[in-house]
Order: C-alpha cells, then structure tokens, then sequence
C-alpha cells in the first residue's frame, strides 16, 4: 500500500494545473503523488511536450501514472510526451478521458486506497457531475 | 451442503449503523472523499443510503457518495459485509459523528 498510483495534470493554464493539483493535495491528501504543468514555453497559454514529459518523470513509480488533461493541444502533447518516452515507460501512463479538476480528485481518491492504474482510470472516467 | 451454506449466510450477515451530518452544507466534496478513503480501508462491503434516499451505493466509490447529496441533520445509514465490517462500521459512524474531523 505504499506505493500509489501518482497524477499527472496538463492544463494549458498553469494556474488551472496548479490550482487542480492543490485541490487533490488538500481534498485527497499528501500520499498520492502529483505533479502538474500548465503554459507554453514563452510564458503563454498552452502546453509543452518536454514540461509534460518533465512532470510524467517525477512522480514515476511502480503503480503507474494517471494523466489528466484539458482541451485539444493538452491531450495531443500528452499523447505525443507519452509516446517519445521510453517502452517501460509508456506502458506504465494513461491519459484519462475526464475532466481534468474532478477527475484528478476522483483518480486520487481512488489512488489513495493503493488501486490498480486501471481502477484509478476507470473511476475518473465514470465521473459523472 | 447445509453445513456449507449456513456457513456463508453467516459470513454474509451484515452490519449496520447510521450518523447524522453535522456540516451546515452537508455531505459535499471533500467529507464524500474522506468517507471513501476511509471505506476502501476495509476489506468489508460497505455501503451507504441518504435518508431521502432509496438506494445503497457503494462507499468506496467518490462518485456514488457525492451523488447521494446528504444534506445537513440528515442521517446516513451504513451496512457493510464481511470480516472486517464491524469495524468498519465503526469507523464511519465515527468519522461522520466528528464531522469528518473538520
């Protein structure tokens, strides 16, 4: 049960990535690993692949890694991130299809419980408001 | 085969206990998560009912527990099954009865 499955959260905004980070943090507690990025290289909106790859590379652990994203580039860059990683790697991250603030809390509080990478998907993904 | 299935009847039997929720806003996001980070340490089957509620669902689901939108003074009924059910029960009346320890 030490290790958890950690949480990866892409915004085009840092401040929605990190403001979504900070609600699983205090929602869900410290033990779930969390890394965030949001902004594109030049201080603007948008994402970027190497910031992505960077946070994906933090919180590395044994269980997995769960990433949520927000719209269009977000979920593309994280594709392509995930995809120019090493095969161990890839195969140990999954892009959730939720929204991004409810599903990262929904997949840390299943985390916490030391859940598989496929529940922790499975219950951001149900995540109905 | 009687034995046997008087046997598993008995170790289905389930548990039950109820709370009221103190919180003026009521079961919202972040009790609903502690409640379920705390049922998914039982190995029991737990479930939980809102007062106005009909259904049980599943205490280990985020999900399910935000959805029920226990308002405040409202009671939570909690069954569970299994070996650790007991305590389990135990630990959500309490957890519920000290408003999700603020």
């Amino acid at each position: 049960m030490s290790e958890r499955v950690a949480i990866v959260i892409v915004s085009h905004s840092p401040d929605v990535a990190r403001g979504a980070a900070d609600m699983v943090r205090e929602m869900v507690g410290a033990e779930v690993p969390v890394a965030w990025c949001g902004g594109n290289p030049a201080g603007g909106l948008g994402t970027d692949v190497a910031a992505i790859q960077a946070a994906i590379r933090s919180v590395n652990g044994p269980k997995g890694i769960a990433v949520l994203v927000d719209l269009g580039g977000a979920e593309t860059n994280s594709e392509m991130a995930i995809e120019l990683m090493s095969d161990e790697l890839k195969g140990n991250v999954v892009i959730c299809n939720a929204p991004i603030v409810e599903g990262a809390v929904m997949a840390a509080t299943e985390a916490a419980g030391g859940a598989s990478l496929e529940a922790v998907r499975a219950t951001a993904e149900e995540f109905h408001s | 085969m009687s034995e046997a299935v008087r046997e598993t009847a008995a170790e289905t039997t389930m548990e039950t206990g109820s709370a009221v929720v103190r919180d003026p806003t009521g079961l919202h996001a972040r009790p609903a998560v502690k409640l379920t980070k705390l049922a998914k340490s039982f190995d029991a089957m737990v479930e939980v009912r809102a007062q106005r509620g009909e259904n049980w669902v599943n205490a280990k689901s985020p999900n399910a527990v935000m959805k029920l939108k226990v308002a405040h003074g409202e009671t939570i009924s909690i069954r569970a099954s299994g070996v650790d059910a007991a305590a389990a029960i135990a630990a959500l009346v309490g957890l519920i009865e000290r408003d999700f320890d603020g």
